[in-house]
């Protein structure tokens, strides 16, 4: 047996060391579909409690939603529940093609390549366009995903401060010999609900000659008077060169992403792409569920206008309840309480009042900067927003953080 | 201090720190102090050689010769 003890107990070591930092993640099993209510067994064991969860990207609602549900289950019936084979040898059906067309329309793009994950795309994309004699200019506060897809690409790689845009053009004159500039953000950053700058990125990107990549996972479907994205809020529809997004956020919620953007840059993803050229088709089930998503989302804007509304109305509810948060249009609501253990505390006392919302610390967010994240839904109703909110209340009174500045949170808690 | 020492020490605590309360000289470890990462590496490394119009080899620009201020600056007067 190649697994002896001594591998063990350095596992065992490594695994220790994740706990004894506070860092140990401990999933939640829900025992119903995705939705503003659920059913949560946790810890494991326990019985079943009733929440309302504030922490889903189930932005428009459209998880559960039984069109997307029949949709899906057409899809099945009809053209089967796998394909066993990536695109290119027999994976493509006439339906992701469709889907791809779709997308495009919606986004206002040349043309989409369909990726297991958002992840997968923007693990390829980069090493699908860009060389060694390119340069990648990325905002500070990208996602992940996007990191380890830059590590994956020879071009050489630089930062700009986080929506810092003379920094960013700093980096473009720095690097004005450079083949190909690829200047890289997240519409939607995930952590803080802000979004980019995209009408100023873009202007400097046309002055400098670079191409503009923008992750819009936490925009598609939602952002803009049509949901568009962020390109739509900063009025850059048709201009920007590159869109990572993912379906399995706004879009449905249940897996797969994509590649949107110009016509050569996509057939560049399609022959060089690995994780696409290597990585199974998006299952038939998906892709018709996001057929039909794509479908409401064209008919009427009516869930992204409730979604903008209700999102608005908890803001504003929080700030009069004397909350801290991080400023922001978005449904992304983080209610800052800097301590690390007084995130943990107060997330803990809100999930036994019934309200599911998650604390973040350090290493999700920089030092003394821990945050409970809220996440806002088409799929709340006023009354669970308002129930949520006497929650909140009723906890910040508890923790005595109410009407309280960040400094004053901060000696209380400490960072 | 030398005046390559404060153009590169004021680049870097433009460059790289978020807080500006934190404190930093000509030999606090950069990159073993977590303070520059290794991508982060590369603007340090063009901006020097656009300002002293100096080309550093790749194999010499390590994680090692970029930790200090003084260590850089060391470097750069080598191919000066």
């Amino acid at each position: 047996m190649a697994f002896n003890d001594k591998q063990r107990a350095y596992y065992q070591d490594q695994l220790k060391g994740i706990q004894d930092a506070g860092i140990f993640k401990q999933e939640r099993f829900i025992h119903s579909t995705q939705s503003a209510d659920i059913e949560v067994e946790f810890p494991e064991g326990s019985s079943l409690k009733k929440v309302i969860n504030m922490c889903a990207n189930n932005y428009l609602g459209l998880s559960s939603h039984p069109e997307v549900i029949k949709a899906a289950h057409q899809g099945l019936d009809q053209r089967g529940y796998g394909m066993s084979s990536v695109r290119f040898i027999c994976g493509t059906q006439d339906i992701h093609k469709q889907l791809e067309k779709k997308v495009s329309e919606f986004l206002g793009t040349e043309d989409t390549i369909l990726f297991p994950s958002c992840m997968d795309a923007n693990a390829g994309v980069f090493e699908a366009v860009l060389s060694e004699e390119d340069v990648m200019i990325s905002d500070r506060l990208v996602h992940a995903s996007i990191i380890d897809g830059i590590r994956l690409c020879s071009a050489m790689h630089d930062t700009f401060k986080h929506s810092n845009m003379d920094h960013l053009e700093s980096k473009l004159q720095l690097h004005a010999d450079k083949r190909m500039k690829m200047v890289i953000t997240d519409g939607v950053f995930s952590m803080d609900g802000d979004t980019a700058k995209l009408d100023e990125m873009v202007a400097l990107c046309e002055r400098y000659d670079a191409m503009l990549l923008v992750d819009d996972s936490h925009a598609t479907g939602f952002i803009g008077k049509t949901g568009r994205g962020t390109h739509e809020k900063y009025g850059v529809l048709g201009r920007i060169d590159i869109i990572t997004t993912t379906f399995g956020k706004a879009l449905g919620g249940a897996s797969g992403g994509c590649v949107s953007g110009r016509a050569e840059l996509v057939e560049m993803c399609r022959q060089k792409a690995r994780p696409y050229l290597f990585s199974n088709t998006i299952a038939p089930v998906v892709v018709s569920g996001v057929l039909r998503v794509m479908g409401i989302l064209s008919e009427s804007t009516e869930r992204r206008d409730k979604l903008e509304a209700n999102a608005a109305y908890w803001r504003k509810g929080l700030t009069e309840a004397g909350f801290i948060l991080k400023e922001g249009d978005t449904p992304i609501v983080p209610i800052m309480l800097f301590n690390a253990k007084l995130s943990q505390d107060f997330s803990k006392d809100l999930y036994e009042d019934g309200i599911f919302a998650i604390g973040f610390f350090f290493p999700v967010v920089p030092k003394g900067q821990a945050r409970i994240r809220t996440q806002i839904s088409a799929g709340h109703e006023r009354k669970h927003l308002d129930r949520a909110l006497d929650a909140f209340i009723k906890v910040g009174k508890k923790f005595d953080i109410l009407g309280k500045t960040k400094q004053e949170v901060i000696e209380m808690y400490g960072m | 201090m030398d005046e390559m020492e404060k153009v590169v020490l004021d680049y870097v605590r433009d460059e790289y720190l978020e807080d500006e309360d934190e404190e930093i000289d000509v030999n606090t470890p950069l990159i073993s102090g977590g303070i520059v990462d290794s991508f982060s590496m590369v603007s340090l490394k063009r901006f020097l050689e656009n300002k002293y119009e100096i080309s550093i080899p790749d194999e010499k620009a390590t994680p090692e010769a970029f930790d200090t201020v003084e260590k850089i600056c060391a470097l750069v007067k080598e191919f000066k």
